[in-house]
């Protein structure tokens, strides 16, 4: 049962992978990687990974991937024609670089002579993997990691916001800034006029 | 199932994404593909960590998500940036800093 699972999913992995790279399209290249997620979701649940399993759909297949799509929708495609500027040398000898790395990795893993890595793995105890666990020792032996990871996460918002946001160089006229929600109504600007409310403006020219 | 498959699977994907980083032009591609590469990483860890049975390797992968979700958000808010400027979405043509 296990090895049926195992090669449906790792199918699954490299076909969303092999997508990911070939197809031009963007929204189809983020939907191959979701594919190759869940793929490798089944992969981590076979190796007692749940929580990592679970981690890996709900924040990478759900949110992350979410933040993909709204920035290929605002950005949209490249829609000039792809120049050959690289030329297809390059592009085979990078080819041929990944290829050499496979052989390379292919020699690695069969050839290290690891005993271990021929066989099913370690006895493991019933709790392996599950969320108590993993909380337990990110709480207890990883707890310097763990702060250190949400430091980043943190600085990683904030640098996306200040990356991301509007330069004061390209002034968009429809921006609402907060001060115009916070001043009462009928103070004077050429909003309120606009809009009428202007006691004035309402009274109309035979009010004066 | 033997891990040696796992690392096999880790191995094929990992080049997949090399090959993509190398290839593609179009950053929000390159950032794909460097998913790809982090993904293939943590299922190479996940399996040494069922091998040795220590959970460690686990923690190792979850820190590895974070700081993949960390390089996304900064990687999206550069192309964004580089939308609003008007500049090429390419990376050849960004080549500014090549001197």
């Amino acid at each position: 049962m296990a090895e049926v699972v195992f090669v449906i999913a790792s199918l699954v992995v490299i076909a969303g992978a092999a997508g990911t790279v070939l197809v031009r399209n963007a929204f189809y290249a983020v939907l191959a990687l979701v594919c190759h997620l869940l793929g490798l979701a089944a992969l981590f649940l076979l190796l007692r990974a749940e929580f990592v399993a679970a981690a890996q759909v709900i924040v990478y297949a759900g949110a992350v991937m979410v933040l993909y799509v709204f920035v290929v929708a605002y950005v949209g495609q490249d829609d000039h024609p792809l120049r050959r500027r690289s030329g297809r040398g390059l592009r085979g000898l990078s080819v041929l670089f990944a290829l050499v790395l496979l052989g390379e990795f292919a020699i690695a893993i069969l050839g290290s002579g690891l005993s271990v890595l021929d066989q099913k793995g370690a006895g493991f105890f019933p709790l392996f993997g599950t969320p108590e666990e993993i909380g337990r020792l990110f709480l207890t032996k990883f707890l310097l990691a763990f702060e250190l990871a949400s430091m980043l996460l943190l600085l990683a918002a904030v640098g996306a916001v200040v990356l991301a946001r509007r330069r004061s160089g390209l002034d968009d006229p429809r921006e609402i800034s907060v001060a115009d929600l916070m001043r009462p109504d009928d103070s004077g600007t050429i909003g309120d006029a606009e809009r009428g409310t202007l006691h004035e403006a309402a009274a109309g020219p035979a009010g004066r | 199932m033997s891990m040696t498959w796992y690392l096999a699977v880790s191995a094929v994907v990992f080049c997949i994404g090399m090959a993509g980083v190398l290839t593609r032009r179009n950053p929000l591609a390159i950032l794909l593909c460097l998913e790809l590469m982090l993904n293939a990483s943590n299922l190479s860890l996940v399996a040494f960590a069922r091998t040795h049975g220590n959970q460690d390797g686990q923690i190792f992968a979850l820190i590895v998500m974070v700081v993949a979700a960390c390089e996304v958000a900064i990687g999206l808010g550069l192309i964004v940036a580089l939308y609003r400027r008007r500049l090429p979405i390419d990376v050849d043509e960004l080549r500014e800093l090549q001197g």
